[in-house]
């Protein structure tokens, strides 16, 4: 017992003299896991995007891999563990499915540092980083609310999760400030990126006679249905401007470009601390793309005005009055949502009728 | 809430098209005694050569037919393999679906964003291709209750050394069926590319070959069975996010597991049925699976 103690201190005080001096000599490895195809047109795309700018930015001095299509679970235990002992010192995990597998990981790797994208557990070696994708719904809900001719607009869930709830209820909220006759109809996909799934999803939804689709599915599916039925949707995570100007009439792009440089940056120069970061539109982590003439000129306006004002910091989606579904008081006039609330969201704003799967 | 029963089945049919062609085409292999597994590989081979071809062309149709010719020449690769080379089938048909998965997202870079032409709305509003699925069924059953091809095909798969013995081709008559397999599969492949999502996106199946295998055995290696399957599953998915969009309060765990649950009930009846009763049912073809050497 007292020999293998005495060869661990031995081997982990060897490593902690040989690193310093494997980091000026070695490129920093950096390791990446994906939940979908790097091909996705959407979130992993997206993620990968960040990827090559690390790349761009640092040069020689970073190696970047990935392991794409990893299936949220057990096997990205695995996936993970792989990385690590290819000698990656700092390890990307881009879905929210990852979580328990990170924290198991980086409890076996204490020396590399992990970031875990929208989960909400942290270690001394685990940080988490999320957009605030609820501020870009925000603005393509102000849309949906006036675009809307039957006055239902459809909402594509992945899973019942915080971010996704987020989602729906900035959505609702901004569409019936603008078109109090507005209801929501939530179809839950169960997964995050499934084109037949989702285009089942969006077809169920316009047989419902919803004319406006708002999407947190990866796939551009949905907006294919659209458009078949002369419907409109969103972009989601990227762009998705092949369906431009009509179906899509704008969408919400996920720039994890700048939080990747930085993080990447705080590992070359040894000040890499672990943390929470949640950054939205105004650091430009959440990007509006192009909104298009199939949206009238006063609505763009406004949605553009809303989207300056969130990025500005002078509104916050959540702002009361608002009420929890149940009718109970969430927020009182004027006051707004904190962090801590909007990450454990588990209910839906007044308003809306379905039920969220429990 | 009332949900129109009409508009469901509209939507059943659409969606159970990809599985419905792949299926018919397995149950074809399987019934000539090949298992091929490969059907993953193969859909989402002619989902990337039949998107490639639509979008170059501006004609969906042209689409389709190369996303059959696609199917059906990587499926002769497995044909090779196994009627060749008598490599083990199981393996070569798993080999070709990480082979196929890996050709197209390499081959597909160049198509990652752009969009397909649009369909042509076919009779009574449903896309043509959902109506050569329809007509596929009652096609693939009179080949193979009421033809001599049909007849030897089954003969190949129920005994090939009987076939062989009687002087049929076995090795032809199998090259032939996993050919069909394959085109079909790529249709299946190219609906989900062209008509569904309209864009190719890597791994865009996601696992919709894994369901038409499954399909076949449920259908009790029948085609108007493999209708019935393909309808079950895609009816059962349909309805249950049907039911959600009405807003209709059910447990969404619960209507979303209904599909493997349905068939779990409908394997174990099959079974039972099988166990229990005299008649020699259809069930699995006697030669499914096992390579066939003419000097052995």
């Amino acid at each position: 017992m007292l020999r293998r103690t005495l060869l661990a201190t031995a081997s982990a005080t060897l490593m902690a003299l040989a690193a310093p001096a494997m980091a000026q000599d070695e490129p920093l490895k950096i390791g990446f896991i994906y939940v979908g195809p790097v091909g996705d047109g959407g979130w992993t795309y997206q993620h990968d995007l960040g990827r090559q700018a690390i790349e761009a930015e640092y040069g020689d001095r970073v190696e970047t891999t990935f392991i794409e299509s990893v299936p949220e679970g057990a096997d990205a235990e695995r996936a993970l563990t792989q990385l690590a002992l290819a000698g990656n010192q700092l390890i990307f995990a881009t879905s929210f499915g990852f979580m328990d597998p990170v924290m198991n990981v980086a409890a076996r790797f204490p020396d590399i540092k992990f970031e875990h994208a929208t989960g909400y557990k942290t270690a001394e070696n685990v940080a988490v980083y999320d957009a605030r994708f609820y501020e870009g719904r925000a603005v393509t809900g102000t849309i949906a609310g006036h675009m809307t001719e039957s006055n239902k607009i459809g909402y594509i869930g992945s899973f019942p999760i915080p971010e996704v709830i987020q989602g729906i209820n900035a959505s609702f909220i901004h569409a019936r400030k603008v078109n109090p006759e507005v209801e929501m109809r939530v179809v839950w996909a169960y997964s995050w990126f499934d084109p037949a799934k989702e285009a089942e999803a969006a077809s169920a939804l316009l047989a419902e006679g919803v004319d406006v689709i708002l999407q947190h599915t990866d796939s551009t599916a949905p907006l294919a249905q659209a458009q078949q039925a002369g419907a409109i949707g969103f972009g989601q995570a990227s762009d998705m401007a092949a369906f431009a100007p009509s179906p899509r009439v704008a969408s919400i792009i996920d720039d994890w470009s700048p939080y990747y440089i930085k993080r990447v940056g705080q590992m070359l120069d040894g000040t890499w601390e672990t943390g929470a970061s949640w950054a939205g539109i105004g650091d430009g982590e959440v990007v509006i793309g192009e909104i298009t003439d199939a949206v009238p000129a006063e609505v763009k306006a406004e949605a553009e005005a809303l989207r300056d004002a969130i990025g500005a910091g002078e509104y916050h989606p959540f702002t009361g009055p608002l009420n929890k579904a149940d009718g109970t008081v969430w927020l009182a006039e004027g006051e707004t949502a904190s962090d801590e609330d909007l990450q454990s969201m588990n209910f839906y704003v007044e308003g809306i009728t379905a039920q969220i799967p429990q | 809430m009332m949900i129109d029963p009409l508009s469901v089945f509209l939507l059943l049919i659409s969606a159970s098209t990809p599985i419905l062609f792949a299926a018919l085409g397995e149950l074809v292999v399987e019934r000539a005694g090949v298992l091929n597994l490969g059907v993953e590989g193969m859909m989402i081979t002619g989902a990337l050569a039949g998107f490639a071809a639509a979008y170059a062309s501006g004609n969906p149709f042209l689409g389709f037919a190369v996303a059959a010719l696609a199917g059906a020449a990587i499926s002769l690769l497995f044909a090779a393999l196994t009627q060749l080379f008598l490599a083990n089938q199981v393996a070569s048909g798993l080999a070709l679906t990480l082979f196929g998965l890996g050709l197209a997202a390499m081959f597909g870079k160049p198509f990652e964003g752009v969009k397909a032409p649009a369909m042509p709305i076919g009779p009574l509003r449903i896309n043509w291709i959902v109506w050569l699925g329809l007509i596929m069924v009652p096609v693939v059953w009179w080949f193979l209750n009421r033809t001599r091809r049909g007849l030897i095909l089954r003969g190949v798969g129920e005994n090939h050394e009987a076939a062989h013995a009687l002087g049929y081709d076995v090795r032809l008559t199998r090259l032939a069926a996993i050919a069909f397999g394959g085109a079909m599969a790529g249709i299946g492949g190219a609906f989900i590319s062209i008509a569904t999502v309209l864009q190719w996106t890597e791994g865009m199946t996601a696992g919709a070959g894994w369901i038409a295998l499954a399909i076949v055995v449920f259908s009790n290696w029948t085609a108007p069975g493999v209708l019935a399957g393909a309808w079950l599953f895609g009816g059962v998915t349909v309805l249950q996010l049907r039911l959600q969009a009405a807003g209709v309060a059910v447990p969404v765990q619960l209507l979303s597991m209904a599909p493997y649950l349905a068939t779990i009930i409908v394997l174990v009846a099959i079974s039972a049925r099988q166990k229990y009763s005299r008649r020699a049912g259809a069930a699995a073809p006697g030669s499914l699976g096992t390579n066939f050497h003419a000097l052995r």
